[in-house]
């Protein structure tokens, strides 16, 4: 264990029932890395997320981050300490304005710990924000309903919720998944953009063209088991990722 | 001379749903109207209602105070079927508090609106995880269990309650309490519902999942929710306590769930308003059908239900667009 490591995971294992999700996952995150996750699909992924960031209680291991413990925390408590996340499946508040939307994780203790009570215009924040991850200025997009929203204005609507939490560490779950090639090639730009500011990220990605032109880092899951790590180039190389995106011949 | 149609809100442009930019007396008329005319409304109308159409009128204030208690929980995706909870714990509080402690209603009333509110949110404690329709299901038996409770081990006067309370000093006081509370509570909880800390309660609504990923603690918000809607309904059992001087197990009568939601369903839901316009076409009309004596229930029923087929959305969200809609004929400069 590295004394500078942002996050450690030792052991982490989750069974639902007789299905084991993720079976002793260990790895460990430096500051300003870019993670990247892969694996085919019900390779427990998702669940290592939703294990880091407290939504899914573990059945076994660690997770530290910043030097603390914080395997059981609720999740409203990890996002205070600085992890943020979206999720696969986006969740957008439906009924609100697309602006409206950015003002409840504007409203989370985090943030309003951050700016020191003086956050000003909760909706100018949010406009600011929304223009970050692609939301034009000009247009009306940004006060649509969410619920009208195409899917590509939703990722980024995810997005930028997660970002407006001020996150250190940025979880993006399959944020590609869904989204033309340009819609993925004007968001990359965003994401290494939180990189240059220092931002550390992991990202479970199928898009693994995108993934590895950013990716630091590549661990690759299968059966809820780690079978490789490494840099992307070498971790495509491994035998055991081949058999377990390709198959083994019959 | 030729003329054209012009939308009445054509010179008010709006940047958002909340900020105006008026011009004019008249632009200011029209945003102004529609908020003054209930204002208006309640404030003026009960001297020139005779003594039992002012009974009406309190009823309307109280169960349109039931509808906004629970409306403002529906919002926060909370779904609760047994208001009657939240006016049988004020309404007992009330009582207990005049008839053991002899304490004026003036004190009285808006105590047991916090003390009522405090114990229907610790009972409700233990079940704020559970959703939809588990939720309103335990909503619903917990009135049932406390009537059974008071039955047999004759608490705070068993079956027969407690009588000989006080009362407030005259009928037109009980009316105005009634009538400033509701329009307190309806201007005070829609601006609340229009604040940050209102879209996060309906964010619950959308998805509770999203609320806790903002870093925000989902039952921290649920138990303020409750405590503000339950204080609502128990400062309505609280008033009618001293109104009736009496108070009994019809307090957690299912009426005082069913009405509520009945009110806010057929006035719209989500905007407080159309609880309180609910409330002020329902009361009014079971009273009037009153005079068709058991076929009452049959045509009240046949009233709920084309409003709520003909009106899905709610009377007052109707009259919201129309409103807005509105279009006069204007001369075109030549």
């Amino acid at each position: 264990m590295t004394v500078t490591s942002l996050l450690q995971v030792r052991d982490l294992s989750k069974a639902f029932g007789g299905v084991q999700a993720l079976n002793l996952v260990n790895f460990d995150l430096e500051q300003g890395e870019l993670l990247g996750v892969i694996g085919p699909n019900g390779s427990g992924k998702t669940t290592l997320v939703n294990l880091i960031t407290g939504f899914v209680k573990c059945s076994r291991g660690t997770v530290n981050y910043k030097g603390r413990d914080i395997t059981r925390w609720a999740p409203h408590r990890i996002v205070c300490l600085g992890i943020a996340r979206t999720f696969q499946m986006v969740r957008p508040f439906y009924q609100l304005p697309a602006y409206k939307n950015m003002i409840i994780p504007l409203y989370s203790p985090r943030v309003k710990k951050l700016a020191g009570g003086r956050y000003g215009s909760r909706d100018a924040v949010a406009l600011d924000l929304l223009e970050e991850v692609g939301f034009e200025r000009d247009s009306h997009v940004a006060y649509k309903v969410a619920s009208v929203l195409p899917q590509g204005y939703l990722k980024r609507l995810e997005l930028a919720k997660a970002i407006a939490l001020k996150p250190d560490l940025l979880i993006l779950d399959e944020l590609f998944s869904g989204l033309s090639l340009a819609e993925v090639a004007s968001i990359v730009p965003i994401i290494e953009k939180l990189r240059q500011q220092g931002k550390t990220v992991i990202m479970i990605e199928h898009r693994l063209k995108e993934l590895f032109r950013i990716a630091d880092r590549v661990i690759v899951l299968n059966y809820g088991i780690k079978i490789a790590d490494g840099v992307p180039s070498e971790v495509m190389e491994s035998d055991d990722v081949k058999k377990a995106y390709l198959g083994t011949e019959v | 001379m030729k003329k054209r149609k012009e939308r009445i809100d054509r010179g008010i442009k709006a940047r958002s749903s909340d900020i105006f930019a008026l011009c004019s007396w008249k632009e200011m008329l029209y945003l102004s109207g529609p908020r003054l005319l209930p204002i208006i409304g309640f404030l003026l109308l009960p001297p020139f209602l005779g003594g039992y159409w002012q009974r009406v009128m309190l009823s309307v204030a109280v169960f349109a105070l039931l509808a906004i208690s629970w409306d403002i929980l529906a919002q926060s995706g909370m779904v609760s079927l047994g208001q009657a909870l939240f006016f049988g714990m004020g309404a007992y509080s009330a009582g207990v508090l005049n008839h053991y402690l002899g304490l004026s209603p003036f004190v009285t009333i808006p105590a047991a609106a916090i003390l009522g509110a405090l114990i229907c949110t610790i009972l409700l404690l233990p079940v704020l995880r559970l959703r939809g329709i588990y939720f309103s299901m335990v909503t619903l038996i917990i009135p049932i269990m406390l009537v059974r409770i008071i039955e047999a081990s004759k608490i705070f006067g068993g079956t027969e309650g407690l009588s000989g309370l006080s009362s407030l000093p005259s009928r037109w006081v009980e009316l105005y309490v009634a009538v400033i509370a509701l329009l307190c509570a309806l201007f005070g909880f829609r601006r609340m519902l229009a604040s940050d800390f209102g879209l996060v309660l309906r964010g619950l609504n959308d998805s509770d999942r999203s609320v806790t990923n903002a870093g925000i603690n989902i039952y921290r918000i649920k138990i303020q929710a409750l405590l503000l809607s339950s204080a609502i309904g128990a400062f309505a059992g609280a008033l009618m306590t001293h109104v009736y001087m009496f108070v009994g197990m019809p307090v957690f009568a299912l009426d005082y769930s069913i009405l509520p939601i009945a009110a806010a369903v057929v006035g719209g839901p989500g905007t407080l308003a159309g609880a309180t316009l609910g409330a002020c076409l329902l009361v009014p009309l079971s009273e009037v059908l009153r005079g068709i004596g058991g076929l009452r229930i049959v045509f009240y029923g046949l009233f709920l239900v084309i409003f709520i087929v003909a009106l899905p959305e709610g009377i007052f969200h109707f009259i919201q667009r129309r409103y807005h809609q509105f279009d006069r004929w204007v001369e075109v400069d030549k």
